[in-house]
């Protein structure tokens, strides 16, 4: 084992003091007593007390996680298709297309990907709003999803599914009942990255959403212009949490499916 | 049944998410290119011509001849936007070899950690990554402002005499990319490092060779593909970025996210934006192509 040396220590803990700092501030201003987001003045959660008191906020909100629930779902089942076509099906015919346009969007900057949905929807005659921007995020966070299946069923040992097929499975149902239980933790996490983005989306959001759609992030933006709050501090802090809290319960049940899944295959192979 | 079955199975796996893609990803960007050649107009929507199936095949013909690549030709005349690209590409170049500078003795920390601490590591960086984009960028004004927080700290502790101006001014910029980009640094050079095979190392310095010409000559070029991964994953977003230098830079920051942002919601010119983000596709396919391949090697050495 090779030591960690203090060179080592120190620059992971400067980065993680880099990463955390300015979160960490502004979850404490978030409960500062003062207008001043710069000045503490002593401890107060008046400013939560308004943000549930904003009825715009908490439209915006409401919005914001109807999309974010719905685009996250059906682009885990576009992702994971994705995912299995590029990994099963090696040869078919404009495969290099298909895995460009997987990888593009993730690099894409997002001003491009926001005005062509645009002219997209307006071109075919879609009114803009909830529906257009939740398709606008299916779009996106589903290329996300296929790379973190992807990278699971790159790792698949595929003899458990040849052993179903050769009992006799068909293939659907050695998918339901073989690969989907297999890579489920992985699909999981591909949901949860899914609805991360697509909560906190902004400019591809702006670009496709339309009157009565207002998103969080829109809501926040359009704020934050007029200055620097304690009460978006406070709504931030509870996104904040939000995702703290989804994150955390996501790598409790991946980490406990992991364990049950070795226990499992251990039991197989001492059975067999 | 079975046989049929799972063909029609197989071929809808790859046929749904497939036309997806096609249908709102790429021919979107056909779509870009085809207004991009329009002329701005006081209508809904707002550019001419517009293609109605009402109007036959002579007037399609019509509407093809009244195309023009007058917008490209403009964005060449007015140094606004050559001014935008030519900024944008130095402000992401910049972040990015600062990025890289930062993210690799974390990444090298990190991959040098005590094994049953990396996980919980890991997690760590991505974790900033999963809470708003905006946010991690809105925090920082506070930080930067004059009256800010930095400054408050470098005061009291007689480092300045006078608040260093940050907020509005391409530095911003740069610390806003670093740290909104930092985890798509860390992560590709973390794994790069963390699968290499140390006996390498302790061979090289079993040889005699130095440990800094030993990292020179054995570490940093077995963790190339990370870096290089890495550079793609910041360098190629930030070029287009918009909140950030919508938030932290100032009124005379130029880059190209920010002006098709105005051109297209401010100045409602349609055309011009669909042609500003054409030039920037064009800039950006040469590193995007770059990147896609080495996704798709490595994707080959995975099997």
């Amino acid at each position: 084992m090779t030591k960690w040396s203090r060179f080592n220590v120190a620059s992971v803990a400067l980065g993680f003091a880099f990463l955390y700092l300015p979160i960490v501030l502004l979850v404490v201003f978030s409960f500062n007593e003062s207008r001043l987001v710069t000045v503490w003045a002593g401890f107060s959660t008046k400013w939560y007390v308004s943000l549930f008191n904003n009825q715009g906020l908490m439209d915006a909100a409401w919005v914001t996680i109807r999309v974010a629930l719905l685009s996250a779902t059906i682009a885990t089942v576009l992702g994971t298709m994705a995912a299995l076509s590029l990994v099963r099906f090696t040869r078919f015919r404009g495969r290099m297309l298909f895995s460009g346009m997987v990888y593009a969007p993730l690099v894409m900057p997002e001003v491009i990907t926001g005005l062509s949905l645009l002219l997209l929807f307006v071109a075919i005659g879609f009114d803009r709003g909830f529906w257009t921007v939740t398709l606008a995020h299916i779009t996106l966070t589903m290329c996300f999803v296929a790379v973190v299946v992807q990278s699971r069923l790159l790792s698949f040992d595929r003899s458990v599914e040849e052993a179903a097929l050769d009992l006799g499975a068909t293939p659907l149902r050695t998918f339901f009942e073989v690969t989907l239980p297999i890579i489920a933790p992985a699909v999981f996490s591909g949901w949860v990255l899914a609805f991360t983005l697509s909560l906190d989306d902004l400019v591809i959001a702006s670009f496709t959403s339309g009157p009565g759609a207002t998103t969080l992030p829109m809501k926040i933006y359009s704020q934050v212009r007029l200055g620097v709050t304690p009460e978006i501090n406070a709504a931030c802090t509870l996104l904040i949490a939000l995702v703290t809290v989804g994150v955390v319960i996501a790598s409790i049940v991946t980490k406990r499916r992991e364990v049950q899944r070795q226990r499992d295959e251990h039991a197989a192979f001492a059975g067999g | 049944m079975t046989k049929l079955g799972s063909r029609i199975f197989s071929r809808l796996v790859i046929i749904v998410p497939y036309a997806w893609l096609v249908f709102f990803f790429l021919v979107p960007f056909v779509i870009v290119f085809r207004i991009s050649l329009s002329t701005t107009a006081i209508a809904q929507p707002p550019y001419e011509p517009v293609f109605r199936l009402a109007d036959g095949i002579s007037g399609i013909i019509d509407n093809i001849r009244q195309l023009s690549f007058d917008n490209f030709v403009w964005l060449t005349e007015d140094a606004l936007y050559i001014n935008a690209y030519l900024s944008s590409i130095k402000i992401a170049g910049i972040s990015t070899i600062l990025t890289l500078l930062i993210a690799y003795p974390i990444a090298y920390g990190m991959a040098q950690a005590p094994r049953t601490w990396r996980p919980t590591l890991l997690m760590l960086v991505i974790l900033p990554f999963w809470t708003s984009f905006l946010i991690r960028v809105y925090a920082w004004i506070a930080i930067l402002k004059p009256e800010g927080l930095l400054n408050q700290l470098l005061l009291s502790t007689g480092l300045i005499n006078e608040p260093l101006i940050i907020l509005n001014t391409n530095w911003a910029i740069y610390i806003g990319i670093v740290y909104s980009y930092l985890p798509f640094m860390i992560l590709p050079i973390y794994s790069a490092l963390e699968k290499m095979d140390h006996s390498l190392i302790e061979a090289a310095q079993d040889l005699g060779c130095p440990p800094i010409s030993a990292f020179w000559k054995v570490t940093f070029p077995l963790s190339l593909a990370g870096v290089v991964a890495g550079c793609m994953l910041v360098f190629i977003p930030a070029v287009g970025e918009f909140v950030i230098p919508d938030l932290l830079g100032g009124s005379q920051t130029l880059m190209i996210g920010k002006t098709l942002w105005t051109e297209f919601n401010s100045n409602r010119d349609w055309p011009v934006s669909a042609a500003v983000a054409t030039v920037l596709l064009l800039i950006l396919v040469v590193p995007i192509v770059f990147f896609q391949n080495m996704q798709a090697k490595a994707e080959e050495r995975g099997k």
